[in-house]
């Protein structure tokens, strides 16, 4: 219909320079990700198995496995969830039910998006002054998760608000209109309609905390500490534990010679719980989408 | 949400005053916890802060020698400046990729490409950052001795690289929120006056969308300034000001984590990290803020 | 939906008893049997010199008695004297000896006077790259090379010519520093009223210095000896110019003639009692000394 002018050529090029740089850009974040889990893979292998998991560390932490550290990453990640749990989700529950529009509502808000802006070694700060020293719960499993679930609250909040603000205001209003109080509201008809959005949030907390490293260093974890192989109780939470991020910081700066691929075994576990506990937060927020019924 | 107020607080039951009492306190349980931050980190330093030592001297000294038996030093300068420039060169790497794929992401992609670069971002984002340092100390150590020609790799390049590569994904969903806040009549009013795809971009959205950009990027800078493992692993650890990207450095996030474990509670070396504490919070602070700042400025426009 | 309420609540049930100490797994107690035979902890913190020592010897005992648990912990000697003033340790490890205000204020804390225990030397080495031409070095020219205000920053300054190291230019590694070992190295070269120049690499572990120094040609570091490897080189030390250079060899520690080797220490609150002194006689026993000897350390004359 028309024909091209100079003009429109020199634009069509742009365009397409424009979206095959963007493209390359955009597909350079793919490689580092793709990358590292290759490298760790390949180094990692000869060390990974079932008995890698489910060993201790053996002699001066130079081979063995990592139970001691997974198990103690396992107390950290639960006890903080229990705690932040439903601090986070009833955080969230207040901003959006029951908050109104003012000023002390935005400093919530702000004060949300603060806490998740804080320096994990500031959390790690402010745990060894409150948790460890001024509450006088020592260096423990228990110190530690704490400071974990604090720092891990706005993970919860923000991904439960968006569940709940996807609840149709219509829901609410009908129940209202029955005589249902909000607490009933909420409980019936709210988180029940929301819930698969409150589990990402939680899923989410689990794999933040149990690959942080700074705030626990100080508040909680040890250096090396012998359990039963095997026992799931094997920690009292009152003491201190293992944990697998600072076990991969000391076997790679700290521990002579280490047998090659141990912590690069040590990775791969931790990288790889991490990943599968989002991947089934993904997988969770895909199934809650095609299953909306309104 | 609160248009209709069914009863009032006299009707409720008992048990029901009880959770939404419990409810609210959860609610502004973050201010009670920002502000609890604050106050147990500065309740450790204060003493000191107040009392003995010399601002001046923390803020511009390069002279860090908290362990000297007769002649102790506490100049942070040198921290200060490792910290501002591997965030500095992080954010030469991560800005571009960060936006570039924002606009892609959000502009060019095919519902099902967005879906899986975001998985993808995702993942980049959770990986733990001592596994990031570990990266840098083992992979990109050897890498950038060979590529450079340098004698260490721990250095500043290698930091900010880890940097860049964990704060590529805060940018981009920040910024990708901002693009898609964007109102489509925006896109096809500049279509339909002959607009190609790229023009609308570049005249149309990044100027309307500029505030959440620079939110996005404010953002990605915190959580740079804020990192810990990656650069106590990956810089060298060392007080220098740095003369370039092979230099190595020292952080002040990673001078906390290196030497609280060692020190005597309620020692003057032990409450200068705690004045560091602080002075890391209110820097994360006020740019979390601005950034906040600015995000709202864009929705009451 | 009533399910749904009760799966939410019970995080908020057992958060509850957590937080009032009520769950399963919790108890104050250290000697209470747990299910796994463990049936006490002893807590060991301090010197990262020793931390490996002490993880070897904890790892070790719980092999023998099956009910011993020891808890270990780094962060340096600062961290384990500070605990032993606080009570929160039963043995600190320390790489130099506690000062007598630290003494005094353990005693006046917890009213039990600290116990010492020699349980092994160390020996600091100071380590090159192989390719670095050099082999022996003295006291006064290290001091030089770490000391603040320096004359020795380039290898060429010590009289050799360093052809795997181009820009000449000496990097020295050293540790963070609170560490022990920065304490008593820093000793060892300066005394007391000269520290040690700012701009080195302060890396976190002793074996992190060894690594580093085996990958570059320029730089010098000081580590234990045990933690010697096959890619760096150890130098032979003298303490001037004029007196004989030593090796970092077994023999030369245990004769003293190396000079810049010093006791390990542990420290009981208190004469040890019960368990306590069990794993503190292991540790000095021929077995326990056997250990130190296979980390690089140097053993005490076991009783």
């Amino acid at each position: 219909m028309f024909t091209e002018t100079p003009i429109d050529r020199r634009k069509r090029l742009t365009e397409n320079v424009m979206r095959i740089f963007l493209l390359i850009i955009t597909s350079i974040m793919i490689i580092p990700l793709l990358l590292i889990i290759g490298y760790l893979l390949y180094k990692a292998l000869p060390v990974l198995s079932f008995e890698f998991l489910f060993s201790n560390p053996r002699d001066n932490m130079r081979a063995g496995g990592i139970w001691a550290p997974f198990l103690g990453t396992i107390y950290l990640v639960v006890v903080s969830l229990l705690v932040s749990a439903p601090i986070g989700v009833f955080a969230a529950v207040y901003l959006n039910e029951y908050a109104r529009e003012n000023w002390f509502t935005r400093i919530t808000n702000l004060a949300v998006v603060n806490l998740a802006g804080v320096p994990s070694i500031v959390h790690a700060l402010f745990g060894v002054g409150a948790f460890v020293l001024f509450a006088g719960l020592g260096e423990s499993i228990l110190a530690a998760s704490l400071t974990l679930a604090i720092m891990t609250l706005p993970v919860i909040i923000a991904s439960t608000t968006e569940a709940l603000k996807a609840v149709p205001m219509s829901f609410r209003e009908a129940c209202w209109n029955l005589g249902a109080t909000r607490w009933q509201t909420i409980r019936r008809i709210v988180i029940p309609n929301s819930i698969s959005g409150i589990l990402t949030g939680v899923i989410l907390q689990v794999s933040r905390a149990a690959g942080e490293t700074a705030p626990i260093m100080f508040t909680g974890a040890v250096f090396y500490k012998a359990i039963a192989e095997g026992n799931l109780f094997a920690y009292n939470i009152t003491e201190q534990c293992m944990a697998l991020s600072l076990h991969l910081f000391t076997i790679s700066t700290q521990v002579p010679d280490v047998t090659e691929g141990t912590p690069h075994g040590t990775a791969v576990v931790l990288v790889g719980s991490v990943l599968l506990v989002n991947a089934a937060a993904i997988i969770l927020r895909v199934y809650l989408r095609t299953r909306k019924k309104w | 949400m609160n248009i209709l107020r069914k009863k009032s607080k006299a009707n409720l039951p008992f048990s029901e005053t009880v959770i939404e009492l419990f409810i609210r306190l959860c609610g502004i349980s973050s201010i009670i916890f920002v502000f609890g931050i604050f106050f147990f980190v500065f309740r450790e330093g204060a003493g000191f802060l107040f009392s003995g030592l010399n601002l001046t001297e923390f803020l511009t000294s390069v002279e860090w020698q908290p362990t000297s038996l007769n002649n102790k030093r506490y100049g942070a300068f040198a921290l200060i400046v490792g910290t501002f420039s591997v965030t500095a060169l992080a954010m030469c790497m991560a800005v571009p990729f960060g936006l570039g794929a924002a606009i892609f992401v959000s502009e060019f992609c095919s519902p099902k490409l967005r879906e899986t670069f975001k998985i993808v971002i995702e993942l980049l984002a959770a990986i733990p950052s001592v596994v990031w340092g570990f990266i840098g100390l083992t992979l990109m150590n050897q890498l950038i001795i060979q590529v450079f020609n340098a004698p260490i790799g721990l250095t500043m390049l290698n930091g900010s690289i880890m940097l860049a590569l964990m704060s590529v994904p805060i940018i981009v969903s920040i910024a990708e929120d901002a693009l898609k806040a964007v109102p489509d009549s925006y896109r096809e009013a500049a279509e339909a006056l002959g607009a190609t795809r790229w023009q609308v971009i570049y005249r149309v959205l990044l100027p309307a969308a500029k505030n959440g950009l620079l939110a996005a990027v404010l953002l990605g800078a915190a959580r740079s300034i804020g990192e810990t493992m990656a650069v106590l692993m990956a810089t060298g650890h060392s007080v220098n000001i740095p003369s370039g990207p092979l230099s190595w450095i020292r952080t002040l996030t990673a001078t906390i984590a290196a030497e609280l474990g060692e020190v005597a509670r309620g020692d003057e070396h032990y409450q200068v990290l705690f004045i560091i504490g602080i002075l890391l919070f209110t820097i994360t602070f006020v740019v979390n803020l601005i950034a906040d700042l600015v995000i709202k400025g864009i929705r009451q426009e | 939906m009533k399910g749904t309420a009760i799966i939410f609540f019970l995080p908020v049930l057992v958060c509850g008893f957590v937080i009032t100490g009520c769950s399963p797994t919790d108890s104050n107690n250290n000697n209470v049997a747990t299910k796994n035979g463990v049936h006490v902890t002893i807590k060991n913190k301090g010197s990262d010199t020793i931390v490996n020592l002490a993880q070897a010897w904890a790892e070790k005992y719980i092999d023998i008695t099956s009910t011993v648990s020891v808890e270990v912990s780094g962060g340096g000697s600062g961290t384990g004297v500070a605990a032993l003033i606080n009570g929160t340790v039963d043995i600190a490890n320390c790489s130099r000896q506690i000062k007598p205000k630290e003494l005094e204020q353990a005693t006046q804390n917890t009213g039990k006077v600290p116990q010492e225990f020699i349980v092994g030397y160390d020996a600091l080495a100071v380590y090159v790259h192989p390719d670095t031409p050099i082999d022996k070095i003295t006291i006064p020219q290290l001091a030089e090379i770490y000391g603040e205000d320096g004359t020795i920053t380039q290898w060429s300054h010590l009289g050799i010519e360093n052809s795997a190291c181009p820009s000449d230019r000496i990097i020295r590694i050293s540790r963070q520093s609170n560490s022990g070992t920065y304490f008593y190295f820093r000793e060892a070269l300066l005394g007391e009223n000269r520290d040690f120049r700012i701009g080195s690499l302060d890396l976190h572990g002793s074996k992190d210095v060894v690594e580093v120094i085996g990958r570059t040609p320029c730089a010098i570091g000081y580590s234990g000896m045990g933690y010697a490897t096959s890619h760096v080189k150890m130098l032979a030390i003298a303490t001037d110019e004029n007196a004989p250079y030593y090796a970092p060899t077994l023999e030369n520690v245990l004769t003293k003639s190396y000079p810049i080797a010093r006791p390990l220490y542990m420290y009981s609150l208190g004469e040890p009692t019960g368990e306590i002194k069990a794993y503190l006689d292991w540790i000095l026993s021929v077995e326990g000394q056997k250990i130190v000897q296979k980390l690089g350390f140097v053993p005490v004359e076991s009783k």
